[in-house]
């Protein structure tokens, strides 16, 4: 079974984001692989571990994101395959879709698998446009997933609950919080990691797709409305406050 | 011309807030564009809705007879109207539906997409969507580039403005095609409580609720407003309650016009998700907790004496 893990690179959540004119500023920022992603790291490791196989963690951007890529290699990707974009924009889901597509017909891929979101666009928009650029099935928010032979099964979270589904592979899956509880790489693979090879692919490479998106700008977000602790004797005090502010002042309940 | 084409969403049959929502924004755009709205209703018996969305803005509405949402064949029928219709500009809700199946639109459009916006303006006869980026850290501006520009907009960020359009009413019935993906069984048990990534308010609780038993104090207070029931991480993971009902970075994304914190810190992965809603007010017994740096009220003071007595008021005043 082939299975390819998106491992998208995002600032730390506790970093202080300073914004530039079309992105951020660079310095001083802790760069993590996005939570949901390890997820699917994880997800794509124990289906290897159950079905054989091989996984390979693809990462889009500059050469930083190499760094994500060992930590990849650390907890078992086979595989690790930078697609080479120095200029990244983290928000052009059609562009970043249409490569990993390219690269994973390319590999003839059965899984693909990426988080739900990235923490740093909050799109969720990757992966079901790979599955739809590939003719294929996709299952998002997924809670379980069992695969055997080519048959699919999973939960995945719908509003209001969760609905099992069915499909046969290739398949591409977005994974949700309760899938898995992801592995920590240990110190063993953290060290041969660093000597793993990655291969890279640039955009011509794959098909050269043009950007849909044009940045205008980044800004700091709207200043919030003034906020004020309120001052009462007791409970009731505070309540009937609140009300008044809530009802009077917000305009809100 | 430019003309605009919004996607209603519905619920257990029912028109949601988010389908006029986005009928206003489209207004707005195609007023600036000089172009007509048209909505695109999917289900059964959505034609009564038409008049609704009429008066919020839409000249005209199509409507599509289908069964249970399914992410595939919805895309083959959003898709299939907008190659009919030809709009410049398309809105689709940034629900669960929304992320599911509006991907597959946007790549059978061959159209640029934004997700999850919260503000729409026109600039150069280009729509310029506005969206947080880095957990609310920062917010982008983009402008999509394709004749086809597809927007997936946040429930709860856009105004429902009252402005009567044409109302033409208008069936079509493009190709769903099959779906490779098959729905064996759906739970949902929790369906019928007020939703919370689209609630206009949130009661939320946090570890300073102490354990499960005390969810009732909360769910009084949510009870009398019509709100949702919300949790921060460290509440789910105790087990006190499922993990649907998170706030933050690794739970649902929220923007309620008013957000009740009782008992949570306010942690910035907390904050990720819920720090753009409108008014936040903060329970906290401790002064110094970060949650007091977004609240707009702020009390210091015991939830446990806090929230019976809002309850009690509120319940006063809302009859
Ligand atoms: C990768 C990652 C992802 C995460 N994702 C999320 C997420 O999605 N959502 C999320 O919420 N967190 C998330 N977290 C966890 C986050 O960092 C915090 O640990 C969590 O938000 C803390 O929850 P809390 O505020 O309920 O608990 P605490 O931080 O323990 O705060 C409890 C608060 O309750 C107050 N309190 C106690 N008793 C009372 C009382 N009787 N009356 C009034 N106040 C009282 C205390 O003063 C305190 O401020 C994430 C963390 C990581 C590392």
């Amino acid at each position: 079974m082939k299975i390819i893990v998106l491992v998208k690179q995002v600032p730390d959540t506790e970093t202080n984001i300073k914004v530039g004119d079309k992105s951020i500023n660079e310095t001083g920022i802790k760069w993590i692989i996005s939570p949901y992603d390890e997820f699917a790291i994880e997800e794509g490791l124990r289906l290897r571990e159950k079905n054989g196989g091989e996984v390979i963690a693809v990462s889009l951007g500059p050469d930083r994101v190499q760094e994500s890529l060992r930590q990849a290699y650390a907890m078992g990707a086979d595989r690790a395959v930078q697609i080479k974009v120095d200029n990244y924009v983290p928000f052009d889901t059609t562009l970043t879709s249409e490569l990993i597509a390219n690269f994973a017909k390319s590999e003839n891929a059965d899984v693909i698998i990426g988080g739900r979101q990235s923490i740093d666009s909050d799109s969720s928009q990757v992966v079901v446009q790979v599955a739809e650029a590939l003719g294929i099935a996709h299952i998002a928010f997924a809670v379980s997933l069992e695969i055997s032979g080519t048959a699919v099964k999973s939960t995945k979270e719908v509003e209001g609950g969760t609905q099992v589904v069915e499909t046969s592979l290739p398949v591409a899956i977005t994974a949700q919080k309760g899938l898995n509880e992801p592995r920590y790489p240990n110190l063993k693979g953290l060290m041969a990691a660093k000597k793993k090879p990655i291969e890279t692919k640039t955009p011509a490479d794959l098909g050269n797709p043009t950007s849909k998106i044009e940045v205008v700008g980044l800004e700091p977000p709207p200043p919030r409305i003034p906020g004020r602790k309120l001052e009462a004797a007791d409970a009731k005090g505070f309540a009937e406050q609140l009300v008044k502010a809530l009802r009077e002042e917000a305009k809100v309940i | 011309m430019s003309n605009v084409l919004i996607v209603g969403e519905l619920k257990n049959g029912e028109l949601k807030k988010i389908s006029k929502e986005i009928t206003s924004a489209g207004r707005k755009i195609a007023d600036a564009l000089g172009g007509k709205v048209t909505a695109l209703l999917i289900g059964s018996g959505v034609e009564k809705f038409a008049g609704d969305l009429g008066a919020v803005g839409a000249d005209s509405v199509v409507t599509v007879n289908a069964g249970d949402f399914n992410a595939e064949t919805w895309a083959n029928l959003v898709a299939g109207v907008i190659k009919d219709k030809n709009p410049s500009v398309v809105l689709l809700p940034h629900t669960s539906q929304g992320k599911d199946y509006s991907p597959r639109v946007a790549v059978k459009a061959g159209a640029g997409i934004v997700a999850d916006v919260v503000g729409l303006s026109v600039d150069g006869g280009k729509v310029v969507a506005k969206k947080p980026i880095y957990s609310g850290k920062a917010y982008g501006n983009f402008k999509v580039t394709s004749p086809v520009a597809i927007f997936t907009v946040r429930p709860n960020s856009q105004e429902v403005v009252q402005k009567a359009g044409g109302g033409a009413v208008e069936a079509a019935s493009p190709a769903a095609g099959d779906a490779k993906v098959k729905i064996v069984s759906s739970d949902l048990s929790g369906g019928n409580k007020v939703q919370l990534a689209e609630a206009s308010i949130i009661v939320s609780g946090g570890r300073g609720i102490k354990g499960p038993e005390n969810w009732p104090v909360l769910q009084g207070l949510a009870d009398v407003l019509g709100a949702a029931l919300g949790a921060s991480r460290a509440a789910v993971d105790a087990g006190w309650i499922p993990h649907s009902h998170q706030v933050g970075q690794t739970g649902k994304t929220v923007s309620p016009n008013c957000y009740i914190a009782c008992g949570i810190s306010g942690a910035i992965q907390h904050l990720a998700g819920m720090g753009s809603s409108k008014y936040i007010v903060a329970i906290n017994k401790d002064g110094d907790a970060p949650i007091f740096k977004v609240a707009t009220y702020g009390v210091v003071g015991d939830l446990f004496e806090v929230v019976p007595a809002l309850t009690d008021e509120f319940k006063k005043v809302l009859g």
